[in-house]
């Protein structure tokens, strides 16, 4: 990675408004989450939002919103949290993973699991109470087994579903399956130190086997069906849909704004920084004594696990989980918010994912209006996706800081001119070898 | 022999090409010691070879007291150990502030969870302070470091290095591309630092060597060609032929 | 279809005059010509067969396809044939005997079991047929649906056979229905060792019902059975599947099952409860037994076996998987040709699947060698390759519109398809690449843009569906070597193209003057430039030959696959693996990689054939850990070369 971040809103810039330049030992202060005004904003705006959205809502407000587009605000905050992780992973250490959107869509997995198994349970036994002879457990599993996986021509539940009975076991699972596959996957591969490009393909093909196998109808996990009916929440059959959906707005909103201030507390201290240098020098960290190797296990697995978090709450939102889901696509997807908020920056990742996925939806929805050129409309439904790409390229080339430079601009920030030499670290720093041959 | 640092019989080619062929080496707990030798000698894959970079074919390294091989060691480890080395070039982190490059290189515990939870003690905070005063950045300690100029970021890098309180320096061209009194500054401090530890000096320039007056060891082809005085070898017709007859 | 072709054949060769003529064969059997069954309709046949009529086979042609009909006022028989009037009459001497209207007709209508036997009757015809295309129809029709009676007329016509092929198909056909229907088992055992392990897949479905075994359950002497083998219950045979046995061969009541039972008491609950049980304790099955028995002992089901019992069936009986072949001489040596066959056949399917992965590596050496130039060599690494891949599929497909002739398309569209995405990947290379050469990660996300930008837009213009690239009919079809060894020509051809791909890109990097500027710039940019190398100029042909080169292998690759907006992106990840796989900056690597992915993918299938899917997930999780012992790929380049 040979871009330099900017002005990271950790404790450098905190230092540029609290006291200047100069005041050295007041810069090594410990951090100070009030001294990040990026993090109040975002905190503000979350509140804001969740009243606003509350009293807008039609289960608790005027109703001036509809339920699916409550619902969509959730989806989108859960999506910001992915996109948060995907910062870290990037922005900060460098890992250029194409394979988080696998860990999101797992977590879903996971939890939809539970929510399909015991609302079937709930259904089969409703229907099994009105005959005569009351039912066996057997006879209920049976029914279950049957219920969900009829689609794919089986009566069994395959053994993965051996804790979907459990909500606890199956919650421990969101955070163990996807937890675990990043633990063992980044152990394989940071160990053999593959990195850049190469670790960027070889997450790509994780993602895709992972999606392929899923894909296949004796995968235990419905096959290309996936799992559905997840927005029905077992034991809560009295509650509506509306109610719902605040509900779980609420919560994403909950877990984007603990996941902001933990990520905020990690990233701003000295275990920041280390990512940081790892992101831009990794050799040279070594040589400082860090075991680089488990830094970035650590942080590829911790934000799987958030990824995870976040899928587990999207998908009872979205109603329905395919391995489609789980394309390289979604993953690459998940890049490009980051990459068009601002890596290296908290915020950006956020602003990138609300502003991209929203408007992605608004154009992929037909709501945005066809453009007549005469000899031919623009369908956005059909020319959305163009625009996404090569605005994409747009921003890599034109404002590789995204959104988020803009702020920069405006708050008159900027990064050291280096009198157009190229960003990053001294070039060939340690490439010994060109001096000796 | 109490070496703390005992390279013996060392090979290493890459492709057919021998970088360094059978090459011993040691240095003892507080010793300044000067490697010379032209281009391709087998410098840089000799540092490699201690910081863990490079794996030789064979040989052994052993260091310390206790004769600990750093063979199987990784480079963290080695670093842990106490070997800090420095580049040719200049090689701080330059979108973090000069406060910050001297923490991360501060002498701490260096895994995740301590990093995680790192908070930096009054005593810390002063050796930052103190470093950085040696060195002359004490004021700029919130600068980045990437807005230094090139001898500020050598000094940086010394300074990161004396951080990291290593029992062995490896220093790489230090005086390269610095001005006269740089030089002078830098010399005296390499001299003051070997006192409390050793410090190996990979150099090309000879009165930078000379000014240095210890032992010094000449390479050439990946071997050691010759060792003593700067006045010993440069008498060394082998040395003479290979080395400085070529200029 | 056939039905005309033979009467019109039949007609051309006029008639002849015979002692029995079909006339009179129909006169003689009407009833059974009317009416026929299964029974009734040998003798009329053999009858047939005796007169040596050319009408005969017309007769029962039209018998066996319901176009034969009886005049309902002289109960006189013709062929029938659609016509305006109604039926077109033909006479059973061939001659043309006016119209009927429907109404004077009946039509017969054998069923389905006679025709069967009206049809193999034919064959006897037909095996005869001074046309030899209609003989080797027939011997088709014998060899896909061999019958015991088909053997007789077969070997009466070998000996009358004059063509050389057709005789050597008979005999062989002869052999065939010798090992399965001959009564002498002497015959049928020599007729298998006559075979050898021939590969051929009709004899191998000739062996294989003669080795066909039926589970059979037996109380007393089994010494009459051909046993393949001894089962015993709870080891190699489940008890419940041995007990189910019994009750299918009404040697055991039928056991009562949960269902059963569950019904049993739900009609006999009284005051809530079922015997002495609780009606809402039936909710385990211990309570369940409990209540069945306490009606058992009250009388009001039947009893049903205990375990006991059941245990005690069991063992009276012997279980035996019996040969439906009653000779034991012939599974012998059905089971010995079978074995050595299948050996035979093991050894063909391993060089088949080496001719499929070889292919399979050419199509990934083709998708990959344009992607080998610009990652391996230039270090830049192009997401939108498979969209060029596609762009030269569709050009393929839009040439073909154009210039007819698959031949002249195809000569046309292999240049084309180079030349466009030449000049996309030039126009990439301009207006992005170049902006991004010291910032790897963000070429890949910025030539992602490209790629998602290029897809939609192909979605756009040619829609969702597949597009056909028809390859020329000079590249249909397979060299057969036997019925397990054979690959399609256009396989061939993609090898052959590979191949030409390497040399030219050896021949190009090695022996021109741009390679070696090629070369120069990889190595060292700054030297090279101050040599006077134009280093923007060499990265952008770089660019430009490795994307043209993607355009002629998309051409290639829509020859055989779907071409879609996705054709791309089904190869891009195989075709990074294998860049990765082979190593880096080494044309030899992107071989390897291929012949590694191909190979492995092939085997992994043949494994497991039924799941494509599962093969592909095991492949890369393979190259993952390929990735932990070889980081830099099979072919890597060591030292300080390599670089960190």
């Amino acid at each position: 990675m040979t871009h330099p971040f900017d002005q990271i809103p950790a404790r450098s810039s905190g230092s540029k408004h609290s006291g200047g330049a100069g005041s050295g030992p007041r810069i090594l202060a410990t951090r100070r989450l009030s001294r990040l005004p990026s993090t109040f904003w975002v905190l503000a705006v979350l509140v804001i939002l969740s009243v606003a959205v509350t009293l807008l809502s039609p289960a608790f407000g005027l109703g001036e919103m509809s339920t699916s587009f409550v619902k969509t605000l959730g989806k989108t905050l859960c999506l910001c949290l992915a996109a948060l992780a995907m910062d870290i992973v990037w922005g900060y250490t460098g890992i250029l993973s194409l394979g988080h959107m696998a860990f999101f869509a797992l977590g879903g997995y996971m939890i939809g699991q539970w929510l399909m198994y015991a609302r079937t349970e709930e259904i089969v036994v409703q229907a099994l109470s009105s005959a005569p002879i009351p039912a066996t457990a057997t006879e209920v599993a049976q029914g279950v087994a049957t219920q969900i996986f009829g689609v794919v021509g089986g009566s069994d539940m395959p053994w993965i579903w051996g804790f979907a009975y459990s909500l606890p076991l199956q919650l421990a699972l969101v955070v163990a399956v996807p937890g675990l596959l990043a633990l063992v996957f980044g152990w394989l591969a940071f160990r053999s130190r593959v990195t850049g490009v190469y670790l960027s393909i070889l997450t790509q093909a994780m993602t895709l086997a992972l999606s392929l196998y899923l894909f296949q109808n004796d995968s235990g996990l419905r096959g290309n069906n996936g799992l559905s009916g997840l927005q029905n929440v077992p034991g809560l059959g009295a509650v509506t849909q509306d109610v719902l959906s605040i509900w779980f707005f609420w919560a994403s909103a909950l877990a984007l704004a603990l996941a902001y201030l933990g990520l905020t507390w990690i990233i701003s201290g000295k275990f920041g920084s280390v990512l940081r240098a790892i992101r831009d020098d990794e050799a040279r960290v070594r040589f400082l004594g860090y075991p680089v190797e488990v830094y970035k296990l650590f942080v590829f697995t911790l934000t799987a696990v958030i990824c995870a978090l976040a899928g587990a709450l999207y998908y009872p939102q979205a109603g329905i989980i395919n391995p489609a889901e789980l394309a390289p696509i979604a993953s690459i997807y998940l890049a490009v918010w980051v990459a068009i908020g601002g890596r290296g920056r908290l915020y950006g990742a956020v602003i990138g994912a609300a502003f991209v996925s929203l408007l992605s939806s608004w154009f992929t929805g037909g709501r945005a209006p066809a453009v007549p050129l005469g000899f031919y409309t623009i369908d956005w439904v059909d020319w959305w996706q163009v625009l996404l790409g090569l605005s994409f390229v747009a921003v890599t080339l034109l404002a590789p800081k995204g959104i988020g430079g803009l702020f920069d601009r405006a708050l008159g920030l900027h990064t050291p001119n280096r009198k157009g030499a190229p960003l990053g670290p001294a070039e060939g720093a340690l490439q010994e070898q060109e001096a000796v041959e | 022999m109490s070496a703390l640092l005992e390279v013996s019989g060392v090979s290493v080619s890459f492709d057919g090409f021998k970088a360094i062929t059978n090459l011993s080496f040691s240095i003892g707990p507080a010793e300044l010691r000067a490697i010379i030798g032209p281009n391709g000698a087998g410098k840089t894959t000799f540092l490699d070879i201690v910081t863990g970079k490079t794996k030789p074919d064979s040989g052994t390294v052993l260091w310390g007291e206790k004769g600990q091989s750093l063979l199987k060691m990784s480079e963290a480890a080695i670093a842990r150990a106490g070997i800090g080395r420095k580049f040719q070039r200049p090689t701080v982190f330059e979108d973090q502030s000069v406060a910050e490059n001297l923490i991360l290189a501060l002498k701490s515990k260096r895994g995740p969870f301590a990093a995680l939870f790192f908070v930096l003690s009054a005593a810390g905070r002063g050796r930052v302070d103190a470093l950085a005063q040696n060195v002359g950045l004490a004021d700029h300690l919130s600068r980045k470091a990437g807005e230094l100029s090139h001898g500020q970021k050598q000094w940086l890098e010394i300074a990161m290095l004396l951080a990291q309180e290593p029992r062995l320096l490896l220093v790489d061209e230090p005086a390269a591309g610095m001005t006269l009194a740089e030089r002078e500054q830098t010399t005296a401090m390499l001299v003051d630092i070997a006192r409390t530890r050793a410090v190996v000096v990979v150099e090309h320039d000879m009165d930078f060597v000379r000014r240095l007056g210890c032992r010094v060891t000449v390479l050439h082809e990946g071997s050691v060609l010759a060792e003593g005085s700067l006045d010993h070898v440069t008498k060394n017709p082998d040395v003479i032929d290979v080395y400085l007859g070529r200029g | 279809m056939r039905a005309l072709f033979l009467a019109v054949l039949l007609a051309c060769f006029g008639l002849q005059t015979h002692a029995d003529t079909v006339a009179q064969i129909a006169n003689a059997h009407a009833a059974d010509l009317a009416k026929p069954s299964r029974q009734t309709i040998g003798p009329v046949i053999a009858d047939l067969a005796a007169s040596g009529d050319p009408m005969a086979a017309k007769l029962l042609e039209a018998w066996g396809n319901k176009a034969l009909g009886q005049r309902k006022s002289d109960k006189a028989f013709f062929v029938l044939a659609p016509d305006a009037a109604g039926y077109a009459l033909t006479d059973l001497t061939g001659a043309d005997a006016g119209t009927a209207p429907k109404a004077e007709i009946t039509e017969l209508k054998p069923n389905a079991g006679v025709r069967g036997l009206i049809a193999s009757a034919l064959v006897q015809f037909t095996l005869s047929d001074p046309d030899p295309q209609r003989r080797a129809q027939a011997l088709d029709s014998i060899a896909q649906d061999p019958k015991a009676e088909s053997l007789a007329p077969l070997r009466a016509s070998v000996q009358t056979e004059t063509d050389p092929q057709l005789k050597a198909q008979k005999q062989r056909l002869e052999r065939l229905l010798i090992l399965r229907f001959d009564p002498d088992p002497a015959a049928r055992v020599a007729a298998i060792a006559s075979f050898g392990a021939d590969l051929g897949l009709d004899l191998r479905g000739a062996l294989n019902p003669l080795l066909a075994t039926t589970l059979v359950a037996s109380a007393g002497d089994a010494s009459q059975l051909n046993i393949a083998r001894t089962l015993h219950p709870g080891h190699d045979l489940a008890a419940a599947d041995a007990y189910d046995l019994l009750v299918t061969a009404g040697a055991a009541p039928a056991r009562l099952t949960h269902e059963a039972q569950k019904k049993a008491l739900a009609a006999h609950i009284v005051d809530g409860k079922v015997g002495t049980v609780p009606v809402a304790d039936l909710t385990d099955q211990s309570a369940r037994d409990r209540a069945y028995t306490d009606l058992e002992a009250a009388g009001t089901v039947p009893t049903a076996a205990t375990d006991d019992e059941v245990a005690a069936a069991i063992a009276a009986h012997q279980f035996y998987e019996v040969y439906a072949e009653p000779n034991r001489s012939v599974t012998t040596a059905a089971q010995a040709a079978l074995a050595k066959i299948s050996l035979a056949v093991g050894a063909m399917q391993v060089a088949d699947l080496t001719l499929d992965g070889l292919s399979l590596a050419a199509i990934y050496f083709l998708a990959a060698i344009g992607l080998a130039i610009t990652f391996g060599v230039m270090g830049v690494i192009n997401m939108a390759h498979g969209e060029f891949i596609t762009m030269g599929a569709y050009t393929g497909y839009v040439v073909q519109q154009i210039v007819p002739g698959y031949t002249a398309s195809l000569v046309v569209a292999f240049p084309l398809a180079f030349a466009l995405t030449f000049a996309a990947g030039v126009a990439l290379e301009r207006l992005v690449i170049r902006h991004l050469y010291k910032r790897p990660l963000e070429t890949l996300l910025a030539t992602f843009g490209i790629s998602i930008a290029l897809q939609q837009l192909f979605k756009n213009i040619f829609g969702t569906q597949a597009r056909p690239l028809t390859s020329p009919p000079w590249l249909d079809g397979a060299l057969t070597f036997n019925d397990v060894l054979s690959i399609s020509y256009i396989r061939i051809a993609i090898f052959a193209l590979a191949l030409m791909f390497l040399a030219f890109f050896l021949y190009l990097m090695k022996r021109t003057r741009l390679g070696l500027e090629v070369r120069a710039v990889t190595q060292n940019p700054a030297m090279a430039a101050s040599m006077g190398i134009n280093p923007d100029r060499i990265n952008m042909l770089t660019f430009g030959l490795g994307s043209g080169i993607a355009g002629i292998a998309g051409v290639a690759i829509g020859l055989f696959a779907k071409v879609t907006s996705e054709l791309g992106t089904d190869y891009i990840v195989q075709s990074f693996m294998t860049v990765v796989v082979g190593g880096v900056g080494n044309i030899w690597g992107a071989l390897a990689g291929a012949t590694m992915i191909g190979g492995l993918q092939k085997a992994i299938e043949w494994l497991n054939p039924s799941n494509t899917l599962a093969a592909q997930t095991y492949m890369i999780l393979f190259i993952i850990l390929f990735i932990q012992f070889r980081p830099r790929g099979i072919i890597a380049l060591k030292g300080r070369a390599a670089g960190d």
